[in-house]
């Protein structure tokens, strides 16, 4: 059968079980987008290629599956390279294809030419540039499989426009060997040995904590993680991304670690005497300045990835496999799990003692943030998926939400990206159309991506956003009146301009507003009934409420800084 | 009158380098891959050599002196070894490696200098390669430390160019290298 490279790139993303593509088309793409219109694949089409990037991510952070975007050369090209660095940074499989210009104008300055591969070589997994229209059938499926496999992560095809108009034959790699990959291979299994060195440490351990990081949620692992901290009785606590996999309902969970992190969390690492540390990196926001982290803690390092081992901190014992199979080898190595009922009255009392605290609503006349949150999350079906921008909203989301299950939290972590909660739950509820989406966003980054809205309004793809208003850089503010001296440089914004609900009403959503705790309760609960068409509700909150628990930037997580009702009078 | 000793860059022989021999797909950019690696990780090259590999022609070998002191070589061997291109790392440690490596210096000639030159060329068993009225070209293809000492004993004549390949190297025989990442 012959083909064109067009029509082999998309019967290639077919056979690889592409359901929705995000995009936008241009001048080097154009060939690929002609077949597409016979294709059964969805095509969603952005305004922005950010958007693409960001919706791609969120339906892979749903759904499991593999995001795809397709935007065309240059401009569209490195308009997703901040989607595509985010993707890199949270492990997120994607397969991002650009179009490029034809290959005989390739360092040309043809119009429209950049070299994407080039600039995406420090930010993506792998990425390919197309030479012939025969070897596309093979590099789509490579692409799929280097960004599924071991470590997740974003994948680049370029498609010179050429190689997209020429001619190929039909055909499709069966197997491994034919995507001809030497230098990858990403199945690993657990070393026994290990497993029974780690298993020694846990049932040595008096003060143990399982820290819990996306690994865990990437490899699918929450049946597991859940049977064997039950056996064990072992804390858990789970970073920005892991929410969700480990019910926040459970007693054992301490909650998030880190520098926004839960009183008891943090510091059920900083003095334990054995992490297990399950598909996290030991990221500077959880670790706190590093030679004050967890001093007297043992490190049991469970990752797929070996280049995580030793990079910050030293191991005590490595297992490099997905987070499943070395939860499943832990499990049937240890024999007698150790008793840790002292170290459960230590974190009991600090429970007690630190609780999430806020100040409660006063009538003021504006909303405690948290107090939406919490408000949108009982007002909200069981199951419903969460979407944050990056900035104290995304932190009280994280706080104040109880994520029970993988796949309802969906946010940037490591590289936090402002304006990536109204593309990215857009993205989810593409990926999971029957659950309930609300982004919980902030001003300023609603003021990012929000054109996407137009987007999922003329797509059918009814998302709810909460925008936290408090008219300012939030998290930059709280900075700035902690560590510089109440100095506020560019960081106000103005409740009022933009105009949310004229905005959200503009393109094509319902738009609301509440001040008041009644006005509040209203508005999350109309907004809930309502399923036809996204809503945007603009939430004025109190610009002068600061995230607590906080460890300041350089210093040692045991000088976390409590909320003020919770600080010693001396 | 005799120039100074030119003082070289920190030779491997100040740092804790190791020798590197990474075999990769012969593919377009996979240069750039690995420096873009280095450079953004801030990992240390101290040489770098790259020629087609023995056992096919798809395949090229890249030997890489690292500055071991620059990052951990466990690191530095991880970061490499998850390039999809890279497909095997051998880390060859200085004592179970054979090394050489190519100088090639053009040394301007006159009467005053020719038979000390003619002597330190002998003496190092470096080979003239080319000559003319005013100067000759020598090589010398010698382990490091060889190349070391020869450089410095040419900087007391008058070099025109001086160019040195970086090394390659193989495991010493009856030592097996350690084969880090497969």
């Amino acid at each position: 059968m012959e083909l064109t490279g067009a029509q082999a790139l998309i019967k290639s993303l077919e056979m690889c079980g592409v359901e929705t593509i995000f995009g936008l088309p241009g001048g080097a793409i154009l060939p690929v987008y002609d077949p597409l219109i016979d294709s059964p694949i969805r095509h969603i089409l952005v305004r922005h290629e950010q958007g693409a990037g960001h919706m791609a991510e969120g339906y892979a952070l749903a759904t499991g599956k593999p995001g795809v975007a397709m935007v065309t050369s240059g401009p569209g090209a490195t308009n997703i390279v901040t989607p595509i660095a985010n993707a890199h940074m949270d492990s997120t499989p994607l397969v991002v294809i650009t179009g490029q210009v034809p290959t005989s104008s390739i360092g040309s300055d043809a119009f429209q030419e950049c070299d994407i591969t080039g600039i995406t070589m420090g930010i993506t997994k792998h990425n390919f540039l197309l030479q012939s229209a025969q070897d596309i059938p093979r590099v789509v499926a490579a692409a799929f499989h280097i960004a599924t496999t071991g470590r997740p992560g974003p994948v680049l095809v370029d498609i010179p426009k050429d190689v997209a108009q020429s001619t190929m034959t039909w055909w499709w790699p069966e197997t491994i060997e034919e995507l001809d990959l030497p230098g990858y291979q990403p199945t690993v299994s657990v070393n026994t040995q290990d497993a029974k060195d780690a298993a020694d440490l846990i049932a040595a351990a008096s003060r143990p904590v399982l820290y819990v990081g996306g690994g865990t949620l990437k490899s699918q692992a929450t049946a597991e993680l859940l049977a064997f901290a039950e056996r064990t009785n072992i804390p858990v606590v789970t970073t920005l991304m892991a929410r969700g996999a480990f019910p926040d309902s459970h007693v054992q969970h301490l909650g998030m670690p880190g520098m926004h992190g839960m009183y008891t969390a943090v510091m059920a690492m900083q003095r334990s005497d054995l992490l297990i540390s399950l598909g996290a990196r030991f990221d500077d926001r959880v670790t706190g300045r590093l030679d004050g982290f967890a001093p007297e803690a043992k490190i049991i390092h469970v990752d797929i990835d070996a280049a995580e081992f030793n990079k910050i901190r030293r191991a005590d014992v490595t297992l490099q496999s997905n987070v499943r199979d070395a939860i499943e080898a832990l499990d049937a190595a240890l024999v007698t799990p150790p008793d840790l009922a002292s170290w459960w009255t230590t974190l009991r009392d600090w429970q007690e003692r630190y609780p999430l605290a806020y100040d409660e609503p006063e009538n003021k006349g504006l909303l405690r943030p948290q107090a939406v949150v919490e408000a949108i999350y009982e007002r909200s079906a069981p199951g419903t998926i969460v979407a944050a921008g990056v900035g104290q909203h995304q932190m009280w989301a994280a706080q104040h939400w109880k994520y029970e299950s993988a796949g309802t939290w969906i946010n940037s972590g490591g590289a936090g990206t402002m304006g990536f909660g109204v593309p990215a739950g857009i993205g989810a509820k593409v990926g999971r159309p029957d659950a309930t989406v609300w982004v919980i966003d902030g001003d300023g980054c609603f003021q990012m991506t929000a054109q996407e809205l137009v987007t999922a309004r003329s797509e059918g793809i009814p998302i709810k956003v909460a925008i936290l208003n408090n008219a300012y850089l939030g998290m930059v503010r709280q900075w700035q009146e902690m560590f510089y001296e109440e100095r506020y440089s560019e960081v106000y914004l103005s409740p009022d301009l933009p105009d949310y609900v004229k905005w959200a009403e503009a393109m094509g959503c319902v738009g609301l507003r509440a001040t008041t705790p009644e006005e509040m309760r209203a508005a999350i609960d109309t907004a809930n009934t309502i399923n036809d068409v996204p809503v945007v509700i603009d939430f004025r909150t109190d610009s002068s409420e600061k995230v607590f628990p906080m460890v300041p930037s350089g210093a040692s997580n045991d000088g976390i800084v409590v909320h003020h009702s919770q600080r010693d009078p001396s | 009158m005799t120039p100074e000793p030119i003082e070289t860059a920190a030779s491997p022989a100040n740092i804790t380098h190791h020798i590197l021999s990474v075999l990769v797909e012969n593919k377009a950019g996979v240069l750039a891959r690995i420096a873009g690696l280095f450079a953004r990780r801030g990992f240390n090259i101290y040489s770098l050599a790259v020629a087609p590999a023995e056992i096919h022609e798809r395949f090229s070998r890249i030997t890489i002196v690292v500055d071991a002191d620059s990052a951990p070589l466990e690191q530095i061997v991880g970061q490499l070894n998850k390039l999809v291109n890279v497909v095997d790392i051998t880390d060859l440690s200085p004592t179970d490696a054979i090394e050489r490596e190519l100088l090639l210096a053009t040394i301007t000639t006159n009467v005053d200098v020719q038979t000390n030159l003619m002597e330190v060329i002998a003496r190092a068993n470096a080979a003239i390669v080319d000559v003319d009225a005013h100067a000759v070209t020598v090589a010398l293809a010698a382990t490091p430390q060889a190349c070391d000492d020869f450089e410095r004993t040419l900087a007391g004549f008058s070099q025109v160019e001086l160019h040195r390949t970086g090394r390659v190297a193989l495991p010493r025989l009856g030592r097996p290298a350690n084969p880090l990442a497969e």
